[in-house]
């Protein structure tokens, strides 16, 4: 079983207390009236579903209740590190190279 | 016009309005763990930002907990802390924490959630391990000490775990989930090899 780190928690969990919430940081428009249809479209449909780090929302559904960002490898399914929401897309990672 | 009224003043005691918990008595007990439905108590759902903190508590008569998995406990009334800003508040002693909060002007959200848990102790040198048959949490005294409280599940379940002793838990669940829950907790305490 995975161990997932929440960040209100300030512990790892047993994965089986989470779930996912999909990808993080995708800014919903103040004006979603006046959006265009292709940039619409990008927004509630494109998903950048990349090969290695990806950042995502938690929930620690079954413990704190609480949603965060998560930043986890899709190749290894590692997780990187786990930030409040709120907070912004950390800059540097902790143990990965680039 | 008459008969109505007449209705709406029927005795209080009638068996229409006989309250029954649900599992009311139920133990059972194995070589190395007891499971045991316990009696009904008041309980309530506390939210409320950091700035009524210091009133709620006041108030409240026990200092609300602001570490994650822990709780506090004074004069029969234990609050646990389940989220950054959430408690669960339960009385023991039958007095309503809902009308202590009632007098607290500072924001906050408190609703009656008494009826909607049933709470099951497991007691025992094999506590832990009968309650680890369905919950991946470390229950070891490091990890969830005496006073440790944690919302968290068991088997398909939502439950809300506080460590009362070192070998004794307190396990909250909701009602209609409650025969599912003492059931499993029944097995696995004939499981729990010490």
């Amino acid at each position: 079983m995975l161990l997932i780190r929440c960040p209100y928690c300030q512990e790892e969990r047993p994965e089986l207390e989470f779930r996912n919430a999909g990808e993080a940081h995708i800014a919903r428009s103040a004006n979603m009236a006046g959006e265009t249809d292709d940039d619409f479209e990008k927004f509630f449909f494109i998903r950048s579903n990349p090969k290695g780090i990806i950042y995502e929302r938690w929930r620690h559904m079954h413990g704190c209740a609480r949603f965060f960002n998560a930043v986890r490898d899709t190749v290894t399914d590692k997780f990187v590190m786990t930030y409040k929401a709120g907070e912004p897309k950390p800059s540097k990672l902790p143990g990965v190279a680039k | 016009m008459a008969k109505a009224a007449a209705r709406k003043t029927a005795p209080a005691a009638s068996p229409s309005i006989e309250r029954r918990p649900a599992l009311a008595g139920r133990s059972t007990a194995a070589t190395s763990a007891k499971v045991e439905v316990l009696p009904p108590a008041e309980r309530m759902s506390l939210r409320a930002p950091e700035a009524s903190v210091a009133a709620l508590s006041k108030a409240l008569g026990v200092t609300l907990p602001n570490k994650p998995k822990t709780s506090a406990s004074k004069g029969g009334r234990t609050a646990l802390w389940l989220g950054p800003d959430e408690w669960l508040v339960i009385d023991e002693a039958g007095n309503d924490p809902l009308a202590d909060c009632a007098k607290v002007t500072s924001l906050h959200s408190a609703v009656g959630i008494s009826h909607r848990n049933i709470a099951i102790a497991v007691t025992g040198a094999g506590a832990a391990a009968t309650i680890n048959a369905g919950c991946p949490q470390d229950l070891s005294l490091d990890a969830f000490p005496v006073g440790a409280a944690s919302r968290t599940i068991l088997g398909k379940t939502e439950i809300v775990l506080l460590r009362t002793a070192a070998d004794a838990f307190r396990v909250e669940c909701w009602r209609s989930f409650s025969d599912y829950v003492f059931t499993f907790l029944s097995e696995g305490s004939r499981d729990a090899a010490v």
